[in-house]
């Protein structure tokens, strides 16, 4: 198929642009929760991610997870700290629990990182009104693969 | 269980020493060197299958803020409460009413808070004291509603709730009421918004925990109107549910909603045996 050519060859060549990727509706879930596939067809940029991680406006993990390696001033704890995060999930997984946390822990509190429906009441980012057709998942496909590349530096053993 | 293996990580984490300091302090409010207020206590029987304690947000919050609202020349509450006191003498609306025409000193409120909101019978509704409020202006004094939590209707509630401390929280979830008691319930515990988020899941199965630098509290209502450091003004409970709501990436209601009367009655039924603190200072 033409398709899976192209996603072959993006994956080969790293950098390569216009890589075709994985709509948040098309994810495809392994039974634990996990996605193998790269949403955009390529590996993440580890530096990007350390900012998409800690930055408010957009992952803002730091709400919820410290990692102690990290200065951050006021880490949440609502989540686990994530020191060593890479030596107890491998990268099909932490997609997965990026993607949609609750595919890997049934009723989490974690948000879905790239999910645009099934919501009760969504609203228009933080204004507190209804969402409108700039409606979209909470992080990119590009912003999600450069998170896993940093969650992937974080290996104790 | 991942599911399981998680949550444990997630309490294991608690007893770190910097977060030590996240768990509610232990100690005890006095108002004014006088009172002794109730600021924890027993659930009460509805929430005993949730949670043993019920806890003010009063020990989620920083000593020099609890400290602020322990005596009313510090608390920056009081002073909407004395204007208050003026308003509640002036003549207003055709009838040439004051609140004092009908109810003499509001002293003689004391323990009409704790019991809202309630059915009103005449109504056949569960009315909040705003609504109740409203109901002298427009109809014993020919006056103009006030806006829901505007600042003259927020300022009055903070007077009343001001003669009521003490006193514990005491609203009626059975009877008439019991319909819409449920519905704020159900309320409590829809997830809403992009991020999926309710009430409990913040103010039930983490409180105590820091999301940031926020300090998780059991998102009480008997401490309101809060004075909140943060916009330095008095806050009605409806705006904080719709501050909470929005924070979940969600459509919120609005201030007086039919929503948001019945997630009062569910949320203040929550405290039910906890002191009224209001005014009270929160960040
Ligand atoms: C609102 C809170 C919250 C936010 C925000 C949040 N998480 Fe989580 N996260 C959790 C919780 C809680 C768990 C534990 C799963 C469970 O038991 O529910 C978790 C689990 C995880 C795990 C597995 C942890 C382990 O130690 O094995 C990873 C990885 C993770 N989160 C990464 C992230 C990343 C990356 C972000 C931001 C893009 C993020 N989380 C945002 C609450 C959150
Ligand atoms: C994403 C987390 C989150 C959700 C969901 C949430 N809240 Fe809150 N809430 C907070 C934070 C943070 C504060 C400020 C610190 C505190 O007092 O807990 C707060 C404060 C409050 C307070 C003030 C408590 C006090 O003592 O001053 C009330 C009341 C409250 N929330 C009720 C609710 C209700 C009702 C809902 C659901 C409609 C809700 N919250 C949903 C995070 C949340």
């Amino acid at each position: 198929m033409k398709l899976s050519t192209l996603t072959a060859a993006a994956v080969m060549v790293a950098g390569v642009a216009h890589a075709e990727m994985v709509a948040p509706t098309k994810v495809a879930f392994t039974e634990d929760g996990a996605v193998e596939a790269s949403l955009t067809g390529k590996a993440g940029d580890a530096a990007k991610g350390a900012e998409v991680y800690g930055s408010k406006k957009l992952g803002n993990c730091v709400a919820c997870h410290e990692i102690t390696t990290q200065d951050v001033a006021f880490p949440g704890n609502v989540g686990p700290q994530l020191d060593g995060v890479a030596d107890r999930w491998n990268e099909a997984e932490l997609r997965g629990i990026l993607v949609n946390s609750k595919m890997t822990f049934e009723g989490t509190v974690m948000p879905a990182y790239y999910k645009v429906d099934g919501f009760t009441r969504p609203g228009k980012a933080y204004t507190g009104k209804a969402a409108d057709d700039t409606f979209g998942p909470l992080l990119s496909a590009e912003q999600i693969e450069d998170v896993i590349a940093f969650l992937m530096t974080l290996k104790e053993e | 269980m991942k599911f399981k293996a998680m949550s444990t990580i997630a309490a294991l984490a608690i007893t770190v020493p910097m977060w030590a300091m996240a768990d509610p302090d232990d100690d005890v409010l006095v108002l004014n060197g006088e009172t002794e207020m109730v600021t924890k206590t027993a659930a009460p029987a509805h929430l005993s299958d949730a949670m043993d304690e019920v806890m003010s947000g009063w020990h989620f919050r920083s000593d020099e803020t609890q400290t602020m609202q322990a005596d009313d020349f510090d608390n920056p509450g009081m002073v909407f409460v004395e204007n208050a006191m003026a308003a509640w003498e002036t003549p207003e609306g055709s009838e040439g009413k004051s609140c004092a025409s009908c109810h003499g000193a509001p002293e003689d409120m004391a323990g009409v808070k704790p019991t809202y909101p309630k059915w009103n019978d005449g109504a056949e509704t569960v009315y909040t004291l705003q609504m109740a409020m409203n109901d002298c202006r427009t109809k014993r004094m020919g006056a103009e509603a006030w806006g829901y939590d505007k600042g003259p209707a927020i300022e009055m509630v903070a007077l009343m709730s001001s003669v009521s401390r003490g006193m514990p929280m005491n609203v009626a979830i059975d009877g008439p009421a019991q319909a819409t008691w449920e519905l704020g319930k159900e309320l409590y515990y829809t997830r809403t918004g992009q991020l999926d988020l309710s009430c409990a899941n913040c103010h039930e199965d983490n409180y105590g925990n820091m999301i940031r630098a926020d300090h998780l509290s059991q998102g009480q209502v008997n401490g309101f109107p809060a004075y909140r450091l943060k916009n330095a003004k008095l806050n009605g409970v409806h705006s904080r549910f719709k501050g909470c709501v929005r924070d979940t990436r969600a459509e919120t209601y609005k201030p007086g909603s039919a929503e948001f009367i019945a997630l009062e009655l569910y949320v203040s039924s929550r405290a039910n045996g906890l002191s009224v603190e209001g005014p009270s200072v929160r960040n």
